[in-house]
């Protein structure tokens, strides 16, 4: 792939910086999504990690960082950190626990974690909040950038701690690490004859995977100073899925074309028919599945190839 | 002491049973370095199930498996390959989805322990890379290397299979069926293969294919319900009544 094309996603993130006006705040929960995805791409496109249970990172994560701002220090980055790391030794432990099983049987352990996390979210209102869920206020970002009443802060806060998760993924499936995570997901009678701990690695990519999805819920928490048990539900792991279906696996920018494109057409739905936007997602979906084997990626490759053929096309040399 | 002075593999009283079905029973076997051994015997005589006793993929029930005198019974698989223990399989477990060179690649990194690096690695995966295209020479598929193993004929899946084996520089090699399913026609590349495997490891080798085992091994033994019935040269082996017996169908164990 030429380089040059991995800068369009951010210019355009960027361009819409300036161009947004009343949509910046949709803008910065259209990249929280697309760090959750892209976290789901880890562990279940590269390492095969059959879950439904990363709501169980996104709330542990916005949860860490509400608290550590109301009980401890209100510094987004120092929070921010805290929040990650929390959330990555939480998916160690519960790793450990379900990562030895494979199929249906992981799909419904991640599942059951999740559920039990948001029933004690529910049970400890005393420190959560309960139903009511937890206000509370930010320091400024590295004691400069407030937050300001119409996002800009937050956007470009979210933006940056993007684009470091970013390269981050992108170097591990790329590593050998990254190399032995494909390997795991198609065979891993194979890995271990190689000699691979296929469990630690296991362990390994899902804490990486949750620590980058504690930060999309930390920066969810942070960037609307609230956080509700609706980061704990169902429905989160359950988008975070379909953006990635959507969008296209283990391809990393698929996570950045499914969420823009889930949230987009949903508000677009939404307000052409309130009741039943969920039909046009579901269409979507349904569409993408059938014909579209890699996602909505597959059209941006066929369109680069068509670019390519036309330029050439037009060039005499 | 060098390591020379065990074995490179020994096998002292493996049993193993599922229910009543006892597919092995108090089995002995010793490989020196560079020994050449064949294991046959008729279908379901335990044959893979010592495999995978030996490496780790079946709990043993009783028996210790020693690999150059260290005591492996414990470890689990990826330690006793880590230690130099192994084997080809069977049915192809090849990773479909990749080039026939990074399967060989990924075996390397994990021979390596480059395995586990995740920000710093693109010399130590060059390099891997490269030793795995020396790999594929030597097999002779230097010339599939950028295919995908889901378009690779049959036949270069068995010699990738070795390929994959031999990278991970074993001192003890099992051969589960190398040739099975190759058609005639290519199978005399793997046989080809098969003699120019490096001295100095020892081989155990499965294989229905008598003239096979009978060309390639130096001490054949002879399984038969889980037991070891007969072991020696291939020409008593070949001339025991015994064997014949059993390899007519007529049971006399």
């Amino acid at each position: 792939m030429n380089p040059a094309w991995h800068a369009l996603p951010w210019l355009l993130a960027i361009a819409f910086y300036f161009t947004a006006g009343g949509y910046l705040s949709l803008g910065t929960s259209i990249l929280v999504y697309i760090l959750l995805t892209l976290s789901l791409d880890l562990a279940l496109g590269y390492a095969g990690i059959i879950t439904l249970g990363h709501a169980a990172f996104f709330g542990f994560g916005a949860y860490g960082a509400a608290l550590f701002a109301i009980h401890v220090n209100a510094d987004p980055l120092l929070g921010l950190v805290v929040a990650t790391a929390v959330t990555a030794v939480f998916a160690v432990v519960t790793g450990m626990l379900i990562l030895h099983t494979q199929g249906v049987t992981l799909l419904m352990l991640t599942l059951a974690i999740a559920v039990l996390l948001a029933e004690a979210a529910n049970r400890a209102y005393k420190v959560t909040g309960g139903d009511d869920g937890l206000q509370f206020t930010m320091g400024p970002v590295l004691g400069l950038f407030r937050f300001d009443l119409w996002g800009q802060t937050a956007y470009l806060y979210t933006l940056v701690i993007l684009f470091v998760w970013f390269v981050i993924a992108w170097k591990v499936v790329h590593s050998p690490f990254g190399r032995s995570l494909d390997g795991i997901r198609q065979s891993q009678a194979r890995m271990r004859a190689i000699g691979t701990p296929v469990w630690w690695r296991l362990i390994a990519i899902y804490a990486i995977s949750a620590a980058m999805a504690g930060s999309a819920g930390a920066l969810s928490a942070q960037t609307t100073r609230f956080v509700g048990l609706n980061t704990l539900g169902l429905l989160v792991s359950g988008i975070a899925v379909v953006m990635l279906v959507l969008g296209g696996t283990r391809r990393l920018y698929g996570a950045f074309l499914g969420a823009a494109v889930y949230v987009v057409v949903q508000d677009f739905a939404a307000k052409v028919n309130p009741f039943y936007w969920m039909f046009v997602i579901g269409g979507l979906l349904m569409a993408t599945v059938l014909f579209l084997e890699g996602g909505l990626m597959e059209v941006l490759d066929i369109g680069r190839r068509w670019l390519r053929r036309l330029l050439r096309g037009s060039d005499p040399t | 002491m060098s390591a020379f002075a065990h074995p490179a593999l020994s096998v002292r009283g493996l049993c193993k049973s599922f229910g009543a079905l006892r597919v092995a029973q108090s089995i002995d076997l010793e490989l020196a370095h560079g020994a050449r051994v064949g294991l046959i015997g008729p279908n379901g005589a335990g044959k893979t199930t010592l495999v995978n006793l030996l490496t780790g993929v079946l709990p043993a029930d009783a028996g210790t498996i020693s690999l150059e005198g260290e005591v492996i019974d414990k470890l689990k698989p990826e330690g006793r390959v880590r230690r130099g223990l192994a084997r080809t399989h069977q049915i192809n477990t090849l990773l479909v989805e990749e080039s026939v060179r990074d399967n060989v690649a990924i075996a390397i990194a994990e021979r390596e322990r480059v395995a586990w690096s995740m920000l710093r690695y693109a010399k130590a995966w060059r390099a891997c890379l490269e030793e795995a295209d020396e790999r594929l020479r030597e097999m002779g598929i230097m010339d599939v290397a950028d295919r995908r193993v889901s378009a690779l004929p049959y036949g270069q899946q068995r010699l990738l299979e070795i390929a994959i084996a031999l990278a991970l520089k074993p001192r003890v090699l099992l051969l589960d069926e190398p040739a099975a399913g190759v058609p005639a026609a290519e199978a005399h590349h793997i046989h080809e293969v098969l003699e120019r495997l490096p001295a100095e490891i020892a081989i155990l080798i499965i294989e229905h294919d008598m003239d096979v085992v009978f060309r390639f091994a130096r001490h054949i033994v002879v399984m038969v319900q889980g037991r070891v019935l007969k072991r020696g040269a291939p020409a008593e082996i070949a001339a025991d009544p015994q064997v014949r017996a059993v390899y007519l169908g007529r049971s006399t164990v």
